[in-house]
C-alpha cells in the first residue's frame, strides 16, 4: 500500500469516526505534515497552533463515554523507553490505545540491551518486525535524531515515524505542546480558537541547563507570542544563552510579582551532589515556591510543573493547590496531546 | 629494488621549487636530482608536485589492543595513500606503550609496514599520571617524543619532575592539553551549539589552562614541550607570546580544527565528536592565521581509527576520534588560503626536523628517498567506503577535496602507485 493510499484509508476511518472529521475539518492544517516529532523548533509556530488545535478533538474524545476511536486501527506503535519513566509511558501507550493502534512495548531495563545489543541493532529488530511509529525516550541527548536516521534509511515497504519521548537535555516535544494546551485552556481559549499566548509572561524556574522540558517549552510559549524569563543559579543554566529568546533573573520574588505563570522545574538531587548547588535548602529558599512566595501570588498566576513534583524542594506542599496550579491538567492533557500528535503523524490528518 | 626515476615534475621542497627528474637507485637512496635522468622504472610525473614525503606527529595505529579498528600495517597503508612517510605511533594502546618490551613489539611490526613507523611512549606508567615511565631506557631504544595522549598529564609537580628528566635525553614532552577537572563529562565544545543541543560541554579554558601551565613549566625547567592539537584562540595567543619571549614551545594543528566548526555536530552524529571538540568558526580562524604565521609549526592529523559500531553509539557514549592520514593534504590544500611550499612545509619538513627524523623532509642525493607526488589540479570526493584505513570515521564525507597525492615511495620503495598501494 502507497503513502497515500495508506494516508486515505486511515483518513476514511478517522471520518467513520462521529465528530472526529468535523471538527478536525473545521481546522485544516496550515502545514505539512511531517514524518517525525523529534523537537518544537522543528515543527515551527504553524505545526504547533495544527497539532494543538487537532488536540481539540482528542480532548473531546476522551470525555467520551467510551473513549475510543478507531483512527490508528491496524497501526503498530511501539514505545522505546531507553530511560526510566512512568508517566510519558503511560500516557503514550493509553493515547495510542485510544487510537485503536496496536501497542509494543520496549523496555531497556528487560531487554537485549543488557545483553550488549546496540540501540542500532534494537531499532533495526524492531523496525523488521513492522511499525508505523517508534516513541523513543532515552538518556542521551540527539538519540531519537539517529534512529529517525536509521528510519529513513532503512529499506522498509511503509515510512516510519519517530516521536521523541525525551532526550537527555535537549528536547521534549510532547511536553511542550500539552504545557502549552493546559496552559491556553486555564487562560480561557475556547475549542477551535487559535492558540495565541502573545503578551503572556512566563517564568520558568529551576534547573535549566539538565533540562529538556525546558528547551522545549521556551521554543514552543515562544512561538505561540509568549515572554519566557528564566530564574535559576549560574551554576544551573545552560553555558551559553546566545540565541535564546529570554531574559535571565536570579531574584525569584521580584520575577514572580511580574509574571502570569510560573513554571517549575524538577530538580534533581544529584545536582546538588555534583556541587552545582550548596544545599537543597539553600535552593528551596532562594528559587524554590515555597508557601510563603505561593501566597503572595496572585490568584490569576498559573502554576505549572511536569513532574514528578519533589514536594518541599522545588514546589512547597500548600503551592501545589494554589488556586492557579493546573498540575493534574497538565497530566490529563498529555494524553489528548499525544493522540493528536500520533494521528497527525500517521496519515490521520484531513488531507481535504 | 630496481631504479626507479620520476621524471618531469616540479620538485617542492625548504630550498624551493624547480623542475627536475629524481632518481631513486637499487638501494633505495636518492642517487641524483636533475634533469634527463633515467631508470628501470618510470613514473611520469608531469604536471604533478614532487615533494618529500609527509611526516604525521600524531597517528594513532591501535595496535597492540584494537586491531579491529587499525593496526600498524593498515596504519601505514592508509599513511602513504595520504603522501606520508613517516607516521608516529601514540602510545595509548593496550597495553600502554610505557615500558622496553612493548616499544620493541610495535617497532618491530613498523619493520612490516608500507613507511617509517615511529615509536613515541607514554610520560607516566599506563598513562595514569603518577609515575614517570623510564624514559632514559626507551630513549636508548630510539624513542624520542613521549606523551599520555588521550588525557594530559594533571600533576602540575609531576609534570615539572617529567621535564626535568628529560633535559639530557634530548626527547620532547607532548602534551594532550586538557585540564580533566574542567573538562570532565564535556563531549563536545562548550557554548552556543552545546548549550542548544544539550549535549555536556568542554571550555576552551580546559585547553588553555594546561597550555598556560606548561608554558610556564617549560620556562622553569627549560624542557623542550610540545603541544598536540591546539585547537583554541587563546592558547594560540599564548603560545605565540611563550615563543616571543624565547621558550622554545612548539605545536601542532590538526586538519580538522583547521576545517570544521561545533555546527557539524548538529545532527548528533559522532562522526564529529573528537578530543579536543571542534570549536567555533573564530577559533579555525585563529588556526588558520597561526599555521599560517608558524605559531603552530606544522598539521599533525590525530588519525584515531574507530569501528562503525562504535561511532554509530549516543553521541555522548561514542568514542572521541577521527580518521585522517588519508585527507589531510587535501583538506589544506582545499581549505587554507597558503602557498603550496607553505602547506608543504606544515606536512613534511617542519614536522620531520621537529621529530628528528632526519631521512625525511629532503629530497637531496645520498639521502633516502621519501617522496610524495601530489596533483594539485585533481579534484576528488571523499567517499568513507573507499578509505584505505581499516576504519572509516571520516568527517569530510561527501566533501569535495582539491589535489591528490598519487605517488608515494617511502624509504626507497614505490608503495603507492596510481592511488593503489602496491603491497
Amino acid at each position: 500500500m502507497s503513502r497515500t493510499q495508506a494516508a486515505r484509508r486511515a483518513d476514511e476511518q478517522a471520518n467513520d469516526v462521529d465528530g472526529v472529521s468535523e471538527q478536525t475539518a473545521d481546522a485544516p492544517p496550515t502545514t505539512a505534515r511531517p514524518r517525525h516529532l523529534l523537537s518544537i523548533g522543528e515543527l515551527g509556530a504553524d505545526g504547533l497552533r495544527t497539532l494543538l488545535k487537532l488536540t481539540d478533538t482528542f480532548v473531546e474524545v476522551g470525555q467520551r463515554e467510551i473513549p475510543r476511536v478507531p483512527a490508528l486501527r491496524g497501526k503498530t506503535v511501539v514505545s522505546m523507553f531507553f530511560e526510566d519513566s512512568t508517566r510519558t509511558r503511560m500516557s503514550f501507550d493509553t493515547a495510542a490505545k485510544r487510537l485503536s493502534a496496536d501497542v509494543m512495548s520496549f523496555a531497556a531495563g528487560s531487554s537485549s540491551l543488557k545483553k550488549g545489543e546496540s540501540l542500532r541493532d534494537t531499532v533495526e529488530t524492531i523496525l523488521a518486525m513492522g511499525v508505523d511509529a517508534m516513541v523513543v525516550r532515552h538518556r542521551s541527548s540527539g538519540a531519537p535524531w539517529q534512529v529517525a536516521r536509521w528510519c529513513d534509511d532503512a529499506d522498509l515497504d511503509r515510512p516510519v515515524s519517530v516521536l521523541n519521548g525525551g532526550d537527555g537535555w535537549h528536547q521534549h516535544p510532547t511536553q511542550a505542546l500539552l504545557d502549552c494546551y493546559s496552559l491556553l485552556e486555564r487562560r480561557g481559549r475556547q475549542v477551535g480558537e487559535t492558540p495565541d499566548l502573545s503578551g503572556v509572561k512566563v517564568a520558568i524556574v529551576g534547573d535549566i541547563r539538565h533540562s529538556r522540558v525546558a528547551r522545549s517549552d521556551i521554543e514552543a510559549f515562544t512561538l505561540l507570542g509568549g515572554e519566557v524569563t528564566l530564574v535559576a543559579p549560574p551554576t544551573l543554566l545552560p553555558p551559553s544563552l546566545v540565541g535564546w529568546p529570554v531574559r535571565v533573573s536570579h531574584d525569584l520574588d521580584a520575577t514572580l510579582a511580574e509574571v502570569d505563570v510560573v513554571y517549575l522545574l524538577r530538580l534533581q538531587r544529584e545536582r546538588m551532589e555534583a556541587g552545582l548547588l550548596p544545599s537543597l535548602r539553600e535552593y528551596t529558599a532562594h528559587y524554590g515556591l515555597t508557601a510563603a512566595r505561593a501566597r503572595r501570588l496572585g490568584d490569576g498566576v498559573t502554576v505549572m510543573h511536569p513532574g514528578p513534583m519533589n514536594r518541599g524542594l522545588e514546589i512547597a506542599d500548600d503551592a501545589t493547590r494554589h488556586v492557579g496550579s493546573i498540575v493534574t491538567d497538565q497530566v490529563r492533557n498529555g494524553v489528548a496531546t499525544r493522540m493528536a500528535v500520533l494521528f497527525w503523524l500517521l496519515g490521520g490528518q484531513i488531507d481535504a | 629494488m630496481p631504479e626507479l626515476v620520476i621524471r618531469g615534475g616540479t620538485l617542492v621542497d625548504q630550498h624551493g621549487s624547480r623542475a627536475g627528474d629524481v632518481l631513486v637507485a637499487e638501494d633505495g637512496t636518492v642517487q641524483a636530482v636533475g634533469e634527463g635522468l633515467r631508470g628501470a622504472i618510470e613514473i611520469d610525473a608531469t604536471g604533478c608536485v614532487v615533494t618529500p614525503g609527509f611526516v604525521d606527529l600524531h597517528t594513532h595505529l591501535r595496535e597492540p589492543g584494537k586491531e579491529e579498528a587499525e593496526t600498524v600495517e593498515s596504519g601505514s597503508r592508509s599513511a602513504v595513500a595520504g603522501g606520508y612517510t613517516c607516521v608516529l605511533a601514540m602510545p595509548n594502546t593496550t597495553p600502554t606503550i610505557d615500558c622496553a618490551s612493548v616499544v620493541r613489539d610495535v617497532q618491530e611490526l613498523g619493520r612490516r609496514a608500507l613507511c617509517d613507523v615511529e615509536v613515541s611512549a607514554a610520560i607516566t606508567v599506563d598513562r595514569a599520571g603518577e609515575q614517570l615511565t623510564p624514559m632514559a631506557e626507551l630513549a636508548e631504544l630510539g624513542v624520542r617524543w613521549f606523551t599520555d595522549d588521550g588525557t594530559g598529564v594533571q600533576d602540575d609537580h609531576l609534570m615539572r619532575l617529567a621535564m626535568e628528566y628529560s633535559l639530557p635525553l634530548g626527547v620532547v614532552l607532548a602534551q594532550h592539553a586538557e585540564n580533566s577537572a574542567l573538562s570532565a563529562g564535556g563531549v563536545m565544545h562548550e557554548g552556543a551549539v552545546s548549550s542548544r543541543l544539550g549535549l555536556p560541554g568542554q571550555p576552551a579554558e580546559a585547553e588553555e589552562l594546561m597550555v598556560m601551565r606548561d608554558i610556564a613549566l617549560a620556562r622553569l625547567t627549560g624542557a623542550r614541550v610540545h603541544v598536540m592539537h591546539v585547537s583554541t584562540a587563546g592558547a594560540i595567543a599564548m603560545i605565540r607570546a611563550a615563543r616571543a619571549g624565547g621558550i622554545p614551545i612548539t605545536a601542532e594543528v590538526t586538519p580538522h580544527h583547521l576545517a570544521l566548526t561545533d555546527e557539524c555536530c548538529s545532527d548528533y552524529d559522532a562522526v564529529f565528536k573528537v578530543h579536543p571538540p571542534l570549536r567555533t568558526s573564530g577559533d579555525v580562524d585563529a588556526c588558520r592565521i597561526g599555521l599560517g604565521d608558524g605559531t603552530l609549526d606544522c598539521i599533525a592529523t590525530d588519525h584515531a581509527p574507530h569501528t562503525p559500531e562504535t561511532k554509530d553509539l549516543p553521541f555522548d557514549e561514542a568514542p572521541p576520534g577521527m580518521i585522517g592520514l588519508e585527507t589531510a593534504f587535501s583538506v589544506a590544500w582545499t581549505e587554507l588560503d597558503l602557498p603550496l611550499e607553505t602547506v608543504l612545509d606544515r606536512l613534511s619538513w617542519t614536522p620531520a626536523r621537529l621529530l628528528g627524523a632526519e631521512d625525511h623532509g629532503v629530497i637531496e642525493a645520498g639521502r633516502r628517498a621519501n617522496l610524495t607526488v601530489i596533483d594539485t589540479e585533481a579534484s576528488w570526493t571523499v567517499d568513507p567506503m573507499e578509505a584505505v584505513s581499516r576504519s572509516r570515521n571520516t568527517p569530510f564525507a561527501g566533501r569535495e577535496l582539491r589535489g591528490r597525492v598519487i605517488h608515494t615511495v617511502a624509504d626507497g620503495e614505490l608503495v603507492f602507485h596510481d592511488g593503489e598501494a602496491t603491497r
